[in-house]
């Protein structure tokens, strides 16, 4: 059947079983547009600014194992997205983004609401693609699909000239991608993970490391089965919480520059360390050269073998899915009657138990102020565990990290690599959509929400009753702690006059929204909230404006040069 | 060439050894390759000190060879970074065992009075050609190494040279070592 470039994109989205496409019209994209409106199995979700496309596309891919798919147009529409990209891209997100061109003929031309695209956005894509004839547009999209999702994940973006969504063409979706460039490991080398078995099973002072890549590759079933037989402690990274449930007693919590002390101790002291899906980047271990003056012997399992030796010289790397390299892993296991040396591992214990007694999470809970990582407690209390949480970038997104305990992969929602304030709304958007019914929270602080504030009203039209926690403390509080920490109390720039009373402008937008002032109306305010099931309950907690997140090391230290508290300074 | 001055400054103050690499790679011939390729380099502050480019018998496929220079633990990111672009199909280090490396020099000389037949004679000496022909100037074609070539500029009187041009290194693997896919 002879059909127009716009209709193969819309078939070709069909094909990959999209159900929600995040996108913003425009010039180049009319024939898509247009194509799009004359059926409904691809639902589009219009947002307010192609950014927000672009994270709640990320959120919505980050909270299933689906591909995120976004549509923008030429020229702003792009640029606009590049911050979303490249967030995707530095969190390894699979999206594919498609966006218009200016018409062939104009490329080069320095026409209307044209960029060159595929250039600007090169550095920050898994790959990309101009397509230059209507017949590659279905094996061009399906290519991207199959990019973005194996390997190591991230966005793809398809950029397509006006002229080619209106030439016509047979249509036909390929069923199978070759490409003789591109084949990613995925079962991992059998001596290695023999050998990376015989290390951890020698090991005296065990530890495990783990990051997104568990969450990514569906593999914290196999994580949480491996470390509970080996008994071993385990970490997570910002990016790899819930791949080890944070209730379970072997979780020593976060580690790195806002990391727990038990954690960046553990890590630090151990002598046998299992990295998976995860690459030792700088909030994580501080300086590589303080890491290295403690022996240890290092097994790194990843899917890139780029992550692997690029900041710390390891021991046994195995390059391959973490899912299928930990599944080896467990079989061996049960294969052979050998275990850990219970002597060693129980003095380890003793170890890692007296540093954990140093409760470097405790704050005190006052009358009179509400203290922000109260507020993320109860919610964790509330919700009982099981929300979605998205965050922003600030002290909000690491007190969530700190105190909401997930034990559960793809339920904790943040651009932890880029670290783009204006994330956490559109994401949340996208989290909604994936998982309707569900409980989705937003916790947010003053400054990031008002990067993308005016998705409230995508909010409105899609009826999405996600729960925004706004942890208001008048500063941009993370700026405002490193100025106060490091140069000297000189807070440039980092108090924001004049904000917006944020329960009238959410009320503006049609939702349902409180201020709340007091500790002892938290507790209510949040049950009231998620008992409000169809309806966006903006919360703005007015909390303590000079509360720091600790612990903390300071960025370059090493991960043992902790500040514990305020009393530390 | 692509920044690599004052990036070359950079890591010569990170990192203490610094070896020349010879890496050789193929990647589907489309557009854009190549500034995968360079904006690799130049986005995670990698040396080029010369690339070269061009289609292999098989039009779909390009060959490049760079030259670069760092550590061992740059040079094993830059082979894992290449590779892990999606249009390159292999990498190879050239510099890991034998290999041929061939660049071509064309030197546009002022060739008058005794400095035509002096001219002439150093061109025969180092092997090259006389490929141009003017009342006042030659073109001398000249292949070999990089270390060929320098001797060659530093042997005849710099004032008479008008111009030079150099394609940057070609490099193949010796016998049994094929790159192909």
């Amino acid at each position: 059947m002879v059909i127009t470039g716009a209709e193969i994109v819309i078939r070709s989205l069909q094909e990959e079983k999209v159900d929600y496409l995040f996108g913003y019209p425009g010039g180049a994209v009319l024939y898509i547009y247009d194509e799009l409106f004359k059926q409904d199995k691809v639902r589009h979700v219009l947002v307010r600014h192609e950014q927000a496309a672009i994270h709640a596309a990320d959120g919505y891919a980050r909270s299933t194992e689906k591909v995120g798919v976004a549509l923008v147009t030429s020229g702003p529409g792009a640029t606009n997205a590049v911050t979303g990209i490249a967030t995707a891209y530095c969190d390894s997100i699979p999206m594919v983004i498609i966006s218009g061109q200016v018409p062939s003929s104009a490329i080069g031309q320095d026409a209307f609401q044209e960029v060159d695209t595929v250039g600007i956005t090169r550095p920050c894509v898994k790959h990309n693609f101009l397509v230059r004839d209507v017949r590659d547009i279905a094996p061009t999209i399906k290519k991207a699909f199959y990019l973005a999702k194996s390997g190591r994940p991230g966005p793809v973006l398809v950029d397509i000239p006006k002229d080619i969504t209106a030439q016509k063409c047979e249509f036909e979706y390929p069923q199978t991608v070759a490409m003789r460039s591109y084949s990613p490991v995925v079962k991992g080398h059998h001596g290695q993970i023999k050998k990376a078995l015989q290390l951890l099973l020698e090991a005296k002072r065990p530890m495990v490391y783990a990051g997104g890549g568990v969450v990514l590759g569906d593999a914290a079933d196999k994580l949480t089965a491996l470390v509970r037989k080996l008994g071993f402690p385990c970490t997570n990274t910002l990016m790899g919480l819930g791949g080890y449930p944070a209730t379970d007693r072997q979780f020593v919590g976060m580690l790195g520059m806002h990391g727990n002390y038990e954690a960046n101790m553990g890590m630090h002291y151990c002598d046998v360390l299992l990295a998976v899906g995860a690459r030792f980047d700088d909030r994580v271990i501080g300086s590589p050269a303080h890491f290295a003056s403690e022996p240890r012997k290092i097994i790194h399992i990843d899917i890139d073998p780029s992550s692997i030796s690029k900041r710390v010289k390891v021991d046994v790397p195995i390059v391959g899915d973490v899912g299928e390299v930990l599944g080896e892993l467990l079989a061996l296991l049960d294969s052979t009657s050998d275990r850990p040396d219970q002597e060693a591992l129980g003095g380890w214990w003793k170890q890692v138990e007296e540093w954990r007694r140093r409760d470097c999470l405790k704050f005190n809970q006052g009358t009179d102020v509400i203290k922000p990582q109260y507020v993320v407690q109860k919610l964790w209390e509330v919700t009982g565990g099981d929300a979605f949480v998205t965050s922003d970038v600030g002290q909000h997104q690491m007190w969530a990290a700190q105190y909401y305990k997930f034990d559960k992969p793809r339920r904790w929602v943040n651009s932890g690599g880029l670290g783009t304030m204006g994330f956490g709304l559109p994401a949340a958007m996208g989290v909604q959509l994936a998982h309707p019914g569900s409980p989705v929270a937003c916790i947010t602080g003053e400054g990031s929400v008002q990067m993308n504030i005016q998705e409230l009203s995508t909010c409105k039209q899609f009826r999405l009753p996600i729960k925004v926690i706004l942890l208001n403390n008048g500063y941009l509080g993370m700026v405002r702690q490193w100025q106060e920490l490091f140069h000297g109390n000189r807070y440039s720039e980092s108090y924001m006059d004049a904000l917006p009373d944020f329960a009238k402008l959410a009320e503006a937008y049609g939702h349902v929204a409180l201020r709340v002032q007091k500790p002892g109306d938290v507790e209510d305010a949040l049950r009231e909230a998620f008992k409000r099931k169809n309806d966006l309950v903006f919360l703005d907690f007015q909390v303590d404006p000079t509360e720091n997140v600790y612990p903390m090391v300071q960025g370059g230290k090493g991960l043992t040069d902790m500040i514990l508290s305020a009393e530390d300074l | 060439m692509l920044d690599a001055h004052w990036l070359r400054g950079l890591m010569v103050s990170k990192q203490k050894i610094h070896m020349r690499h010879v890496i050789s790679l193929l990647i589907e011939n489309e557009s854009g390759a190549l500034s995968r390729v360079s904006g690799l380099f130049s986005a995670r502050g990698y040396n080029i000190e010369s690339l070269t480019v061009a289609p292999t018998e098989d039009a779909s496929l390009s060959r490049m060879t760079i030259v670069t220079s760092g550590s061992d633990d740059i040079v094993e990111q830059i082979t894992k970074q290449l590779n892990k672009l999606v249009e390159v199909v292999k990498v190879v280090d050239l510099s890991e065992s034998a290999h041929i490396e061939r660049e071509l020099m064309l030197v546009k000389v002022r060739a008058t009075g005794k400095d035509r037949e002096e001219m002439k004679r150093m061109a025969d000496i180092f092997r090259g050609r006389i490929i141009d022909v003017t009342d006042t100037s030659y073109i001398i074609e000249l292949t070999g190494t990089q270390a060929k070539l320098d001797s060659f500029v530093g042997a005849i009187d710099a004032g008479l040279i008008l111009e030079t041009v150099r394609s940057g290194i070609c490099g193949v693997g010796r016998g049994d070592r094929v790159l192909k896919v």
